[in-house]
């Protein structure tokens, strides 16, 4: 049956699909070291052609805001004239 | 403790309001523990039967009867080990990890398809499981694709991607040995017989008979009930199967112009839930096959896994002692 093992690594993976795109997170792999990380995340996410480039970083490493706390991290609504219709200019300039 | 108690409600409630938004619900958001494990349970399942059912087609890669039919079997093979993979990461999104869920697939704790207890005899089984089975399981996934649970969702694109070429793959088999000798043909044809209602069965119980049904459309996990989706299989496969001149062995099979909501459908015979209850409770003709290969696998990978770790201890230790 199962013995002891050690649980592996976590890594997420984010593919690039051409240059000019930004790499994407596409989910995640185990892997006991960053090389084997890399071949892993190519065999499971990359097995059509879906990218040019891979990153694999430890989920551990990500530091990621808390979702009870999206109103205070994220709330721009009493910021709008950050937003360009906050403006107003006659029609007649055209697009601006 | 009423206190506790209305708070409970209250983000029951919100929660409830966020699904019928049309929201999606985030690793790290708040959910009701039910969610939690009710999607803990059907991935986890869910990965467990991609990792299953390679084996009974892993049967057929050695004596393919092509070498293209051999290459689109690996490939198929390796893709439903990649699916496998794709799952178990969403399931530990949700708190369990790898390692738990593969020690409860290897004890037979954790159940998986019962469709991948059944054997695979002949090539056409090869063809029958690609049309049938996989036809079924993209029935099944792609609602599963507006899940409201965003990693399961986005895992299941990903899969139906690649999952269209598993049928098509499949189904040519079989057209290919029903355009045959005579053989080849009947060869095709039992495979069929074999494949037909352990397929239909893939949908689960009928809805009168599935009490978790009501909650997950709810919380739109699923979208479908069991015999929506079954309708929509029996209705896709009749006429595939009329196509390439085989014949579904259902003596009750009829169109039906009231099925569907008076669009037609066609009717079908009843299913036989003895047999269904009795290979889900373990005793199928391949129940103990399958479970003691994925042992074997695993026992006989041990050295494998051990050496990876002790490879990546021992470059960490150069790149250490070189800083």
């Amino acid at each position: 049956m199962v013995g002891e093992e050690k649980e592996t690594i976590l890594w997420e993976v984010f593919i690039q699909p051409k240059n000019g795109l930004s790499h994407r997170h596409c989910g995640s792999i185990h892997a006991p070291d960053r090389e084997m990380a890399m071949l892993s995340a190519r065999n499971v996410y990359s097995r059509r052609g879906e990218g040019q480039s891979i990153w694999v970083v430890r989920s551990i490493d990500i530091v990621s805001s808390d979702p009870d706390e999206k109103e205070e991290t994220f709330s721009s609504d009493d910021k709008i004239y950050r937003h360009p219709t906050f403006y107003d200019v006659p029609d007649d300039v055209g697009h601006m | 403790m009423a206190k506790e108690h209305k708070e409970k409600i209250a983000s029951l409630e919100a929660f409830q309001e966020k699904i019928d938004r049309d929201e999606k619900i985030e690793p790290k958001d708040s959910m009701p523990e039910t969610y939690r494990k009710t999607l803990i349970r059907q991935i986890g399942q869910h990965a467990h039967s991609e990792v299953v059912g390679m084996l009974p087609e892993g049967n057929w890669i050695t004596r393919a009867p092509t070498l293209r039919r051999k290459l689109s079997l690996l490939a198929k093979v390796q893709d439903e080990a990649g699916h496998g993979l794709y799952l178990y990461c969403a399931a530990e999104t949700l708190g369990k990890s790898r390692m738990e869920m593969t020690q409860e697939l290897l004890s037979g704790k954790a159940k998986y398809s019962s469709i991948f207890n059944y054997p695979t005899p002949t090539w056409a089984d090869i063809g029958a499981i690609g049309w049938l089975v996989d036809g079924a399981a993209i029935m099944n996934q792609i609602p599963l694709c507006r899940c409201s649970y965003g990693p399961y969702a986005r895992a299941m694109i990903r899969i139906c991607k690649e999952e269209s070429f598993h049928q098509r793959q499949g189904y040519e088999i079989m057209l290919t040995l029903a355009k045959g000798t005579a053989e080849q043909k009947e060869m095709a044809q039992r495979a069929l017989n074999r494949w037909w209602w352990p397929s239909v069965m893939m949908f689960g119980p009928n809805d009168a008979n599935s009490p978790n049904t009501e909650k997950s459309v709810k919380w739109k996990i699923k979208r479908y009930t069991n015999d929506e989706l079954r309708q929509k299989f029996v209705d896709a496969i009749v006429p595939q199967a009329e196509k390439i001149g085989l014949v579904v062995p259902d003596k009750d099979l009829k169109w039906d112009k009231k099925r569907n909501n008076g669009q037609g459908g066609y009717a079908y015979g009843e299913i036989d839930w003895d047999e269904f209850w009795r290979v889900v409770r373990g005793d199928g003709p391949m129940n103990n096959e399958r479970i003691s290969a994925k042992q074997k696998a695993w026992n006989e990978g041990s050295w494998v896994r051990a050496a990876a770790h002790a490879h990546a201890l021992k470059k960490q230790t150069a790149l250490q002692a070189a800083e």
